[in-house]
């Protein structure tokens, strides 16, 4: 009753949240997305919160939560669908969250996260190549 | 400025329940006055900071929701009471990042950039009473 849903999609965990949130709720969330990554070794976490209608800095917070913890795992954190108004307030709050990706919608979402990881990839093989030029002839 | 009071009601604070009941009953007020999405935001968004304060420092208390009216517009007052320790320095209390609890220090400051009228009245080991005003637009 006090979860919310998480589902694996490929390397991704996808997580829709369908209601406003409770502090319990939130909570339980940090910890299970969280598990959920170590767990499926995933790379990318998105959240949907285009149906919240309020968060304040309890929720917000886990939110940043999510998003150093996954990193620490090696996984991005994408937000997807803020409501404008939800944008504003947060900001007005005092709590911008600074270092969450946030995209339009799903779909962006997941083609931001995709770009992430493919970009890490990308970054990877450059320096391992860079160091190979670097090797005497 | 003398103000109107046109439909008032007090709730309960005391779990995550009741809190999960006074937003939703705050929206309906919002709702039925026609306040603005984004001011409705702003107002329930401080709301549930300031309410937070009232669980976690005073455990219990309780909530006042008046539509209220002045000649000039219409709009929300919320009225957070308490018997809790109350607090020793308010100034200090409304500054952004103080906290005694180790947390963000976020609630107070926050809440009164979101709302048009901020007053609190606190009092060591008697308790602690914070009024909001949001209005319409
Ligand atoms: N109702 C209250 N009763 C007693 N003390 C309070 C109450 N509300 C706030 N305080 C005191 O004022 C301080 C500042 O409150 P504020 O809500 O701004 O920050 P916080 O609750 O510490 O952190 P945050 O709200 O960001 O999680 C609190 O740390 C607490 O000491
Ligand atoms: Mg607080």
């Amino acid at each position: 009753m006090d979860r919310i849903p998480i589902l694996k999609f490929g390397h991704f965990l996808l997580v829709t949240i369908q209601v406003d949130m409770y502090d319990r709720l939130a909570l339980n969330l940090e910890n299970d997305l969280v598990n959920a990554v170590s767990k499926h070794e995933a790379r990318g976490v998105l959240i949907d919160i285009s149906a919240v209608s309020i968060v304040d800095s309890f929720m917000g917070r886990i939110i940043g939560n999510i998003a150093t913890m996954s990193r620490i795992m090696d996984a991005e954190t994408v937000v997807v669908g803020m409501q404008p108004a939800v944008a504003i307030t947060l900001v007005e709050l005092g709590l911008p969250l600074a270092g969450v990706h946030t995209a339009l919608n799903v779909e962006k979402g997941m083609a931001l996260l995709q770009e992430k990881i493919g970009l890490n990839a990308h970054s990877d093989a450059a320096r391992a190549e860079e160091d190979d030029d670097d090797q005497p002839e | 400025m003398t103000m109107i009071s046109l439909n008032k009601e007090t709730l309960k604070i005391g779990t995550e329940q009741d809190v999960i009941l006074f937003r939703q009953r705050l929206k309906e007020y919002a709702t039925k006055i026609g306040m603005s999405l984004l001011n409705q935001t702003k107002l329930i968004t401080a709301s549930s900071e300031l309410v937070r304060n009232i669980l976690v420092y005073a455990k219990k208390g309780e909530v006042l929701i008046e539509v209220v009216s002045d000649r000039l517009q219409t709009g929300i007052r919320v009225t957070f009471k308490d018997q809790g320790p109350g607090i020793a320095d308010v100034q200090k209390a409304l500054q952004d990042g103080y906290s005694t609890g180790k947390s963000l220090g976020l609630g107070l400051p926050g809440a009164k950039r979101l709302v048009n009228f901020f007053d609190i009245q606190s009092t060591p080991g008697h308790g602690t009473t914070v009024t909001i005003i949001r209005w319409k637009r």
